[in-house]
């Protein structure tokens, strides 16, 4: 099963034709693709590993924090990102601002990739681990070995068109397991009631595990110590708005789009099936814990005493299902694994070929040249990811881990575009110094704060004073993010009023809301405008979000 | 011409579908009990199989109208 899987793959890679150039894409496909390039072993894995650690308050990262900023990114963004035909964050800041911010955004996104692929190897070494039975350092140089592989054979050459067949390939193999496990708990009753043993065991209320707002009226009364202030804002706003508004691996597909419209419909059309994914990805999670408490270690115990939340999912897959669908489960994580640690370094080498070396380093060399760097950034990639996966391992969710670097990164980017995007007076040293003072901020909160239970070092606290002690990871992100958002507004609004603006209006049009032409929906009937699918995805989140409470 | 992107979903779920259904019919009963005595081999190997084969017939028929233009 697995080798057929691969085999086909294979052969539809090697297949030139992909759909980005042609104009045979309904407006679904384009959206299915737009969530696929998100849906990588972070989501998979992270999610369901959440679901476990944290119950179905996790689907606040849907329901509170991906539907609005979609519809954000839709409505608002998505006309400067593709007016302005800017194809990479760094090229959009440079056209906006100047060279130095494109600069220092360019080696953040770099580090980024690297933990996104690292995370990504991790969860891959994990799963072979568990599959092969080989040692966790035996594995890791496995999953190096097959990226490099992958890559250097021309891997990413239609990554959208895979994108869209591995979100069937998930989707289609993971929906047996979430259906078997509720069967066997006894549906969503059965599950409730497994995840108040889960709950009274931490000592929270029986509910804990099961309602997402329920008990948000205090830190101490969640398993994710959050109250709801920090939660929609740290969560809500400064993470997930500046995760799908500048993440590009995402934004591009929806450019990949033949007209504005199209583009700017993407991310809402992607919506609809992101709202869903909860169902898919946080519940088998939360099946697996509450099977832990009624079975007794059901997950097994990690090095810091916490159950392995990460191998939520493929212990089910263990568990749940027979030689035959096995099969195909496993090629859905292996394949999102893959392409997630494809991707990363992929824009690892790029930004650091195009955006850093041939801007800053040794500007003027022939092609020939950066063709070697970019080979040589792409093992350096790989290497470098190797580490990136070893400090995974320390966490017991890898969700845990890529918000802490998504609070460092996007955090303070999303202020630095939300100023840039609509106020002109936003100057190039102002969202310079701003993006530097929001990414230290960052630091600084890290060094200084940790969670519950955790030593200092990776966990924050390095800075030799813990002034506060967050009750769990995920909540020390999203204060992280919240700060470092605020760092980077303060920052860049003060400095540019004492700066003088280097891009006239013309400069700016297109690129500026003030300066950019309305676009004009009127002519189409409302049924088809993209505000009216965004007040439809925004109704049915919240009524969601009711349902859960 | 680019290839509808239908075409490889729909041939490559169908050919799991088909693969899951023999598989299921022949296989031994006994790997069932951790799917709960369910055949979901065949079960979902049915599901697989009909979603791959009508992903198929929108391909084709896709094709045979002229070509439709992006996003509407």
């Amino acid at each position: 099963m697995l080798g057929i899987g691969w085999a086909l793959r294979r052969r539809i890679r090697s297949s030139e034709d992909f759909f980005l150039s042609g104009r045979s894409i309904p407006a679904w496909i384009a959206g299915l693709a737009f969530i696929s390039a998100n849906l990588g072993a972070q989501e998979v894995i992270g999610m369901a590993a959440s679901g476990a650690k944290y119950g179905i308050m996790t689907s606040h990262f849907y329901w509170v924090g991906a539907m609005p900023a979609m519809v954000f990114v839709g409505l608002f963004m998505m006309p400067f990102y593709y007016g302005s035909r800017a194809r990479s964050v760094p090229e959009y800041l440079k056209l906006r601002f100047d060279e130095k911010t494109r600069g220092l955004n360019a080696i953040t996104f770099a580090i980024m990739t690297i933990f996104s692929s690292g995370i990504s190897m991790y969860a891959l070494a994990k799963l072979f681990e568990l599959v092969l039975g080989w040692s966790f350092h035996g594995s890791i140089v496995l999953s190096a070995v097959i990226v490099l592989i992958y890559i250097f054979l021309g891997g990413l050459t239609s990554a959208i068109y895979n994108e869209v067949l591995q979100f069937f390939l998930i989707v289609l193999g993971f929906l047996p397991l979430v259906l078997l496990g509720l069967k066997d708990v006894g549906g969503w009753s059965g599950l409730t009631a497994k995840l108040a043993t889960v709950a009274t065991n931490a000592g929270f209320e029986p509910g804990a595990w099961s309602h997402s707002w329920k008990y948000m009226d205090s830190p101490s009364h969640n398993p994710m110590g959050m109250e709801w202030f920090g939660l929609v804002m740290g969560l809500g706003f400064a993470l997930s708005f500046g995760y799908w508004c500048t993440d590009f691996l995402v934004v591009q597909r929806a450019m990949a789009a033949g007209s504005m419209t199209a583009a700017r419909r993407t991310p809402l059309i992607a919506a609809v099936p992101k709202m869903l994914m909860p169902m898919l990805v946080i519940l088998p999670g939360m099946l697996a814990i509450g099977l832990h408490a009624s079975r007794g270690g059901f997950l097994p115990i990690g090095s810091d005493g916490q159950p392995e939340y990460n191998l939520a999912i493929p212990m089910l897959l263990g568990h749940y299902l027979p030689t035959g669908l096995l099969g195909l489960g496993l090629t859905a994580l292996m394949a999102s694994f893959m392409s997630g640690m494809a991707g990363n370094v992929t824009a690892f080498n790029s930004v650091w070929t195009y955006d850093i070396y041939q801007t800053h380093i040794r500007p003027g060399q022939t092609d020939g040249h950066y063709l070697r760097v970019g080979h040589a950034a792409t093992v350096f990639g790989i290497l470098a990811s190797v580490a990136a996966a070893y400090s995974a391992t320390r966490f017991n969710n890898i969700l845990d881990m890529l918000q802490l670097v998504f609070s460092f990164v996007n955090g303070p980017l999303f202020a630095t575009f939300l100023l840039g995007m609509f106020w002109r007076r936003t100057t190039g040293h102002g969202a310079f110094y701003g993006l530097l003072t929001g990414t230290i901020t960052a630091a600084l909160h890290y060094g200084l704060t940790l969670p519950r239970g955790a030593v200092p070092g990776i966990k924050g606290g390095f800075l030799g004073a813990v002034l506060h002690v967050y009750p769990s990871e995920m909540a020390l992100n999203f204060w992280t993010a919240l700060f470092a958002w605020t760092g980077c507004f303060v920052a860049t609004l003060l400095i540019s009023l004492f700066t003088k603006r280097t891009k006239t209006d013309e400069e700016l049009r297109g690129l500026v809301h003030s300066l950019t032409p309305r676009i004009q929906d009127g002519h189409m009937p409302w049924y088809k405008r993209p505000v009216t699918l965004a007040v439809g995805i925004l109704v049915v989140s919240t009524i969601l979000n009711i349902i859960f409470w | 011409m680019s290839l509808d992107v239908r075409f490889p979903i729909g041939g490559m779920f169908s050919i799991f579908g088909a693969i899951l259904v023999i598989y299921g019919v022949v296989s031994d009963r006994a790997i069932y009990q951790k799917s709960l005595g369910i055949n979901v081999n065949l079960w979902w190997g049915l599901a697989l199989l009909v979603f791959g084969l009508v992903m198929l017939g929108f391909a084709f028929r896709a094709q045979r109208a002229k070509p439709p233009t992006i996003g509407s």
